[in-house]
């Protein structure tokens, strides 16, 4: 500049940038010095492996009932026995898994993005439009969603598709609320106003700016949204509004195996009630450990 | 006069998850019973861990690891934690930064002050309740709260900034500490505020015999009321001295840098500030020999390799330089050479070409709403009917406290607000109600630059992506030229080109407003609004952006407008000048004419509230009653029920019923010099000639 500079060739006025990598290394540190978490993450490998590479391994009929093997103890043909019906409970638990976990991570996602569209939308719009779209969220809010949802599965026929719709239909009001929040108030910060400073439209500073800012929220939202469409899944299925026989789920097993529960066939309990307890725990750890790690991100900008 | 703290090589350490941070390294002092101590240094240099260290009121993983802090004879480092608590409040009471979150927003104030009236009082001074609540009113009444009893029930919100500060001393006065360290304590007040609550510390050293260490960054602020100054850089004390000798014949490089870095009130505004090159030492890695060495022009070899004791020059003034500054007679060798620009002093701006920007009785008011139907039931006036031009080429300065509206003038000036009324014309086209489709073109020429680095800049994009932003919005150019633009603005505003590859937080304060600068750059703009450009930066870092703008404006013909609180950074950099209180301007003129012959009274209180480096206090000090220096008393009236007629009246010495009444027209006082008051400073130009030659330019 115009003082006698040390090294006016070598050394920018503005100083050296001290480089120490992006957010998401300082993230990932966080996240991997959590022990649930990473418990979390291996909970939730081990089961989606079990479940959708056992059946290449163990294989079962889960389609035609055999009575006369019905409810047998586990044995070495069948290492956790049977249930009412004769289907194998460890082939059995593995298909349950397949249709939880599908329909637990499509619930989630869908909810998701119906929930960041509306929460996004109602957030950058403000003023009238936010007003009824957010009072539209309390409304749907208020009523009791297992109501509804018992009542929409009875008149809808269940299949995988109509159980992802069906949770997701009351899932994407928490994301849309979580979303809103956050848009407003990224939508105040400067480098937002910048862009409106440089003649940006409301669409590109929505998808280049607020829902970029806003996705760690999603994300670690979304952890949770899983857990909790597994556990609706599993409250569905056990009520006897799931998936139609053959198909198998861990609620209805659950449901089917409470029936016998003073004839003592744990086995046809315990499996499935701890596969649900695990599953659920896992992803919530998970998702704990996103929520600190994302903290980490906002304490360092 | 006895030693009241002694503090010998103290060291602390703060502990890291990867490095051991030595925030203080061997810091000796020396603070008298009666004493104003300035500890002065930039942001990281290690003088608020000085202080906490003192009370150890230490961050998670700092630790005193050696050294002594004696108070009065009694050693503080190695007492108990119970008996370090007994010393905090009763021995040594401390002052923050931050009015706002210091106090607990659910009690009230009288509660907050009479339960450290009773924390403190220990048992041979036990308090009960209603002792406790009347000594709070007391201490409020000391402070000079003004109606002290009554605002005991107040709670902290409902309070202003300045006042909440006098509440946060009157806790810490509870006590009745011998010792108060002050940690900033004005650096988030207004000027006129500063001055208030730093006067009543001065006061109050004087009336309780206290010694204050009195923490800033603001060289000007310990030139008019420290009685020691203590330099801090990197950890250690560069340079110690009594006040008036170590400002006036400053021996380390590092002081000298710091003072030249200021701009004065006699700035020539051709010349550029001196800026220091780099960035403070990273001090859990300390650089070895001179810690300044890096950015010292002065450094020799010797420098480098050995570290410089404190040496004794004048009774009780020492420094740790191994080159210092050299007296010869009564003038300062000094090597920090400015380079002259090219044209001399001020430019002339063209006032016959047509304005780029014309601003016509602008009105902005925030509307007040309630009850569920969001009903109307009032309005905040934050701009009312403001009036100006801005020539091409010209800086135009807005300053004001905090409340004003100078900020809102800003946005608005880069269509971010609407107006409520009144026009803005740019390059002859009326912006104010133009839409956004047929705005978006026009915006390429008016483009912002914020005050806070870290909230401009997007966290997740790299600095290339957000600088070929606004390229990409106003498609300009194919993604090749783009890449070449953004090479372009980063040498531009001193950055390296690898820069486009980082990320915003991996650049320090005055790195990101580079960045912010060239953003805004980016368009080519002609004018470009700078809102506090370099308040949230260190003196150093704020001569390094104020030049590198002042550079650009030659360099590619801009036109600002820079709002800035600061009067020295706006005199340095503007024009002319425009004052502005409570939503309207109330004087506008040639920046040296307003900051030289201020017309209203405001501008002149202004003016001296602003503390000076030549400024000294012995000057200003006299024999303790000295005349009052500003002639502002309390505080900036609510924009909600502004006062009638002349709003400025509340505050005004010169106020008479008139100015309830009547609402003060702006009236010449020389070549485009205005002012909006009934008994203004000195007499308006009044006769047809002399307005005539105010209007004409060039006279």
């Amino acid at each position: 500049m115009t003082a006698p500079s040390l090294d006016a060739l070598t050394l920018p006025q503005g100083g050296e940038v001290r480089a120490d990598g992006g957010l998401w290394r300082a993230m990932s540190r966080a996240f991997t010095a959590n022990r649930l978490a990473v418990l979390g993450i291996g909970l939730i490998v081990v089961i989606v492996l079990f479940c959708f590479l056992g059946p290449l391994i163990y294989h079962t009929d889960q389609v035609y009932t055999n009575l006369a093997a019905a409810n047998l103890p586990p044995s070495a043909a069948h290492p956790l026995g049977t249930d009412y019906l004769g289907y194998d409970e460890l082939g059995r638990l593995m298909a349950g898994g397949q249709s939880s976990i599908e329909v637990g991570l499509a619930a989630a996602v869908t909810a998701s993005a119906i929930g960041v569209i509306w929460g996004a939308l109602a957030g950058y719009a403000g003023g009238v439009l936010d007003t009824v779209m957010m009072r539209i969220v309390d409304v749907v809010l208020s009523i009791p969603g297992l109501f509804i949802l018992l009542f929409v599965a009875t008149i809808i026929p269940p299949t995988l598709g109509t159980m992802i719709a069906i949770i997701a239909l009351f899932a994407w009001l928490i994301p849309a609320r979580l979303v809103r929040g956050e848009v407003l108030s990224l939508r105040s910060r400067e480098y937002v106003q910048a862009v409106t400073v440089m003649g940006g439209r409301g669409p590109q500073i929505m998808l280049r700016h607020l829902i970029p800012n806003a996705v760690g929220v999603i994300v670690v939202q979304a952890t949770f949204q899983v857990a909790d469409a597994i556990l609706i899944f599993a409250v569905l299925s056990y009520l006897g509004f799931g998936l139609s026989a053959p198909a198998a789920s861990w609620g209805e097993m659950l449901s089917s195996g409470t029936a016998y529960l003073y004839d003592g066939y744990w086995w046809q309990i315990y499996p499935p009630g701890v596969a649900i307890l695990l599953i659920v725990l896992a992803f919530n750890f998970v998702g704990d450990a996103l929520r600190d790690a994302l903290d980490v991100r906002l304490r360092q900008t | 006069m006895g030693d009241l703290l002694d503090i010998r090589d103290l060291r602390t350490d703060i502990r890291g998850r990867r490095s051991v941070v030595h925030a203080v390294d061997g810091v000796s002092l020396t603070l008298g019973e009666g004493q104003i101590l300035g500890l002065v240094g930039e942001s990281g240099s290690g003088k608020t861990m000085t202080g906490m260290s003192i009370v150890r009121l230490l961050p998670p993983g700092g630790h005193i690891v050696g050294g002594s802090v004696v108070l009065g004879g009694q050693e503080l480092t190695s007492l108990s934690d119970e008996a370090m608590r007994q010393v905090r409040g009763n021995e040594i009471g401390v002052v923050f930064q931050d009015p706002m979150t210091s106090l607990n927003p659910t009690m009230t104030i009288g509660n907050q002050i009479a339960e450290s009236v009773r924390r403190h009082s220990g048992s041979s001074r036990g308090a009960s309740r209603g002792a406790a609540r009347e000594r709070a009113a007391e201490t409020l009444e000391l402070v000079g709260m003004p109606r002290a009893r009554e605002r005991l029930g107040n709670y902290p919100h409902q309070l202003s900034g300045g006042m909440r500060q006098r509440v946060m001393i009157a806790m810490a006065l509870a006590g009745e500490p011998r010792l108060l360290i002050a940690d900033e304590p004005t650096t988030a007040l207004d000027a006129t505020i500063q001055e208030q609550i730093l006067d009543l510390l001065e006061d109050l050293r004087t009336r309780l015999g206290m010694g204050i260490l009195l923490i800033t960054h603001d060289l000007a602020v310990i030139s008019r009321y420290a009685d020691q100054v203590a330099v801090m850089y990197a950890g250690r004390i560069v340079e110690t001295g009594p006040t008036g000798p170590l400002l006036r014949r400053m021996r380390h490089r590092y002081t000298e840098a710091l003072m030249a870095a200021v701009p004065r009130r006699d700035q020539d505004a051709g010349t550029d500030l001196y800026s220091i090159p780099g960035l403070p030492p990273d001090l859990s890695d300390p650089p070895v020999g001179c810690r300044f060495h890096p950015r010292c022009p002065n450094a020799g070899g010797d420098c480098r390799t050995a570290d410089p004791p404190l040496v004794t020059v004048a009774p009780g003034h020492q420094h740790a330089c191994l080159h210092p500054v050299a007296y010869r007679a009564e003038t300062a060798s000094s090597a920090l050479t400015l380079t002259e620009r090219s044209s001399d002093g001020r430019r002339s701006v063209d006032a016959r070409a047509a304005p780029l920007v014309e601003v016509h009785d602008l009105v902005k008011e925030y509307p007040i709403t309630a009850g569920l139907l969001q009903r109307r039931v009032g309005a905040v006036s934050a701009v009312a009917g403001v009036s100006f031009s801005i020539a091409p080429g010209e800086t135009f300065g807005l300053v004001g406290e905090s409340g004003c509206g100078k900020s809102t003038l800003g946005r608005a000036l880069v269509a971010l607000e609407k107006p409520t009324s009144g026009s803005i014309v740019f390059a002859g086209q009326d912006i104010t109600a133009m839409p956004a489709g047929e705005l978006r073109p026009i915006r390429r020429n008016l483009q912002l630059m914020f005050q806070d680095p870290y909230a401009s800049l997007d966290p997740r994009m790299r600095v290339g992506a957000i600088l070929r932003e606004p390229l990409a919005i106003q498609r300009i150019g194919s993604r090749r030229d783009q890449d070449r633009r953004v090479d372009g603005l980063l040498d531009e505003v001193g950055l390296r080109p690898s820069a486009a590859q980082s990320y915003p937080h991996e650049f320090s304060g005055g790195q990101r407003q580079r960045i912010g600068l060239a953003r805004a750059l980016a368009l080519e703009p002609k004018l470009v609004v700078a809102d506090e450009p370099v308040s949230a930066l260190d003196v150093s870092i704020q001569a390094q952006i104020l030049n590198l703008m002042r550079d650009l404006r030659e360099r590619l013909g801009l036109s600002y407008v820079i709002i800035s609180h600061d009067l020295a950074v706006v005199r340095y950099m503007a024009d002319r000048i425009g004052v502005m209180y409570l939503g309207k301007l109330v004087e506008i003129g040639p920046a040296t004419d307003v900051s030289d012959h201020p017309a209203h009274p405001y501008t002149e209180a202004l003016l001296r509230a602003v503390p000076d480096l030549e400024s000294t206090k012995r000057v200003s000090r006299g024999n303790g009653a000295g005349p009052a220096r500003s002639t502002v008393r309390g505080e900036l009236p609510s924009a909600i029920n502004p006062p009638s007629g002349c709003r400025f009246r509340t505050r005004c010495p010169r106020a008479q019923e008139l100015c309830a009444d009547v609402e003060p027209p702006l009236r010449p006082f020389g070549p485009h010099h205005l002012a909006a008051c009934h008994f203004p400073l000195r007499d308006p130009l009044s006769s047809a000639a002399d307005v005539h030659a105010a209007k004409s330019p060039g006279t």
